[in-house]
């Protein structure tokens, strides 16, 4: 009896000395659109059977106004529940004092990126988050109608309210009751500041703020074409756009009751995959741009990273998950499910991307080109300044002030809130 | 007769009541500290907090402001004068105008509705358990839940009030509920009062089934009319139960989040205090002033709660 408990004793002990690495359980937390939780759980999937290590998805609201506030929270509360962040390109600043410096654990794989996304999330000189996949909105039109009224693609704002008016009251005349011109993300948050820095920008009416941090947004190019913006709700954009986020204009976009969409390209896939009414009806092509000096198309910079939390318990194996989340072979698999953007340079020139998803090596120089927020200039205060630019441009959307005034007022909120610096 | 000595009789007496008092607090201990670990504690830190210019990002870098968050005063180079603080920021004021409009509007239509029905309830006929039962339906779905299931059916595209609006000829076009900015609080409040009547119902029905029917049969025999037994004889009757259930729905109508944060753009037309206070807390980088906005709410519930007792000449001991 004494030796059969040697014998357990020594199996026992052989048995934790054998197998270094206990399989852990790891939590991430995302708020993803379409179909980006069911794609991150197929991935997720593969990594337990090639760990042993079991991972849970923590699901969020698709809004990333809501995810910022829950993660800033749990970050300070010093949670070590959630071991992997999914974090909003534009989020790296705000958080990477609580994040973990991926530096020294991604040398070997950070050079299969981008480097202008790799340079994004990196503050003070310390990697704070993986990318796994870059955005920059296209727009969506639907080919058909288009051929139908003999219209081209606009490529002014104009152009697209005159097509969109055209088209839209052509069909309503036929007895589609229920069509709309266009569709965006008019709701107050975050994706308004993408939209309304699309139009102002394009329209030569500055980024907002400067990459020097100085006001820009007072202009009178910017307060025309917010203006003309406050033209298109309740004409050729449903009334209610100014609630719409992502899944609410795509809602109009994929029942077919829309001829124009800005959104992301992870519509495309969603839009072409079984059962969409409105599969092979549409193209995507680059957004329009303002007019007269200064015009050119501009896209905003979006996209999504994966940090490790500082307050992690696993937090090698939580690198090791980044690692294989963010791995060329994941994002491949993610485009062609998703039609997201990989931040992958070879997987611009891959021929199953380039068949299933023609979006993807058309979208590079987009993305190359699209412009970021002012989260670098604005640092720690970026939510504040962005949300007083919505609020701005959501007021102005709703009538509620012209734009010139509400401009005004805006440039002396920002002058306060940058105070002696950002 | 025994009499005893008033020293004697004092003494005998302070010693039961100590011991009285004594035993009192040993009850009344391990509550009284689950209440300060649970309310005090948290109340005290935000209190302090509102005092710092503590940040999210490290908390323990703050330091002390006195009333900065609330109300400061700069002089700039150029000799003008600039107020800043949460008493002079206009955004906090609308959320407090937003949210008292809310509340004010909310309770008394749950009042007059709940009363309604209850009324109804408390009357004799088949079928009353279920009805009973079915009515409290709306109160037992959580507030998330109902906010999203609203939110579907007053969807602009595809939601089913438009569609039952437009079929009846009642609207010529779809109209956009919760983003226009003025059908979005009425939307709002259409959701609280659907949600929140039962509740009210409830409680005056308890308080109606409380009262002895004799008096109300006295006075149908002194002849007076169904409406003067309401207003002279029931209504004073159950005033008090009325008066505490109102207290109880103002004070949570004066923290509103849930509805409005899930059914309406995140603007300055339906923004309430909490909502004013979240965003500063964990979305801006201004913890102290989400404190400080935090605080402000505390002592205005405090404030009116006192002032509503006060004047309403409540009791909340179950005296009359």
């Amino acid at each position: 009896m004494k030796l059969f408990h040697a014998f357990l004793a020594l199996g026992v002990a052989a048995m934790l000395v054998g197998t270094p690495a206990q399989a852990v359980e790891l939590s991430i937390v995302s708020g993803d659109t379409g179909d980006g939780i069911k794609v991150l759980r197929e991935i997720l999937d593969r990594y337990e059977k090639d760990s042993g290590n079991k991972v849970g998805i923590v699901v969020m609201p698709t809004s990333g106004t809501d995810q910022f506030g829950q993660y800033r929270l749990w970050l300070a509360a010093g949670n070590s529940d959630i071991d992997v962040y999914q974090t909003d390109v534009i989020w790296a600043p705000q958080l990477a004092s609580q994040l973990v410096d991926l530096t020294a654990a991604t040398k070997d794989v950070v050079g299969a990126h981008f480097p202008s996304i790799i340079q994004s999330q990196t503050v003070n000189g310390k990697l704070v988050a993986l990318p796994i996949f870059t955005d920059a909105p296209a727009l969506y039109y639907r080919k058909d109608l288009l051929d139908k009224y003999r219209a081209k693609v606009p490529a002014t704002w104009k152009e697209l309210a005159d097509t969109a008016k055209l088209v839209m009251d052509g069909e309503r005349a036929a007895g589609n009751r229920d069509i709309w011109g266009f569709v965006f993300q008019g709701n107050a948050y975050e994706g308004l500041t993408c939209n309304a820095l699309e139009w102002v920008m394009s329209s030569g009416g500055g980024q907002v703020i400067e990459p020097d941090g100085s006001i820009s947004i007072n202009n009178p190019k910017a307060a025309a074409v917010l203006d003309m913006a406050r033209g298109w709700v309740g004409t050729i954009a449903p009334p209610g756009v100014l609630a719409y986020q992502e899944e609410e204009s795509r809602g109009v976009w994929q029942t077919g009751n829309a001829v124009f969409m800005r959104n992301w390209p992870y519509a495309y896939a969603l839009g072409n995959g079984g059962g969409s009414p409105i599969k092979g009806k549409f193209d995507v092509a680059p957004l329009p741009a303002g007019t007269g000096e200064g015009a050119r198309p501009i896209a905003t910079l979006g996209g999504w990273n994966l940090a490790v939390s500082k307050y992690s318990k696993h937090q090698d194996a939580a690198i090791e998950l980044v690692k294989f989340i963010a791995s060329p072979a994941m994002q491949k698999y993610r485009t062609l499910k998703t039609s997201n953007l990989p931040t992958i340079q070879a997987l611009y020139d891959d021929a199953d991307i380039a068949r299933q998803q023609p979006i993807v090596p058309r979208w590079k120089q987009i993305f190359l080109n699209a412009v970021p927020r002012p989260s670098a200039a604005t640092r720690i205060k970026y939510n504040e300044a962005s949300s007083q630019f919505w609020n701005a441009v959501h007021n102005t959307l709703s009538g509620d002030g012209t734009a010139a005034n509400n401009l005004a007022d805006l440039e002396a909120m920002l002058t306060k809130l940058k105070g002696r610096g950002w | 007769m025994i009499r005893m000595e008033p020293e004697k009789a004092r003494a005998a007496h302070s010693s039961l009541t100590a011991q009285r008092v004594r035993s009192a607090w040993l009850f009344l201990g391990p509550m009284l500290l689950v209440l300060a670990a649970a309310a005090g504690w948290p109340l005290a830190r935000t209190v302090y907090f509102s005092f710092t210019d503590a940040s999210l990002a490290d908390l323990d870098a703050r330091q002390w402001v006195g009333f900065g968050n609330y109300f400061s005063v700069f002089s700039m180079p150029s000799g003008r004068v600039l107020y800043d603080g949460l008493l002079v920021d206009p955004v906090w004021w609308r959320a407090v105008w937003n949210t008292a409009r809310f509340a004010v509007i909310s309770v008394t239509c749950e009042t007059i509705l709940g009363m309604i029905v209850a009324l109804v309830l408390n009357a004799k006929f088949p079928g009353r358990g279920i009805v009973r039962a079915a009515i409290l339906i709306p109160w037992a779905i959580p507030t998330i839940v109902s906010a999203k299931m609203w939110q579907w059916m007053l969807n602009d595209q595809f939601g089913i009030i438009n569609v039952v609006l437009l079929n009846l000829g009642l609207t010529s076009a779809k109209i956009a509920w919760t983003a226009n900015a003025d059908t979005a609080m009425a939307a709002i409040l259409v959701v609280d009062i659907w949600k929140t009547t039962p509740f009210m119902a409830l409680l005056i029905l308890a308080a109606l089934q409380m009262l002895p029917r004799e008096i109300i049969e006295v006075a149908r025999l002194d002849g007076a009319n169904p409406w003067q037994i309401f207003w002279r004889v029931t209504l004073p009757l159950i005033r008090p139960a009325v008066m505490v259930a109102v207290i109880f729905r103002a004070l949570d109508a004066l923290r509103i989040f849930d509805l409005i944060y899930v059914l309406t753009p995140n603007n300055v037309h339906t923004k309430s205090m909490s909502v004013f206070a979240r965003e500063n807390l964990f979305e801006f980088d201004k913890f102290a002033y989400g404190s400080a906005a935090s605080t402000l709410l505390f002592l205005i519930l405090a404030l009116l709660t006192i002032a509503y007792i006060r004047i309403g000449r409540i009791s909340l001991d179950g005296g009359r």
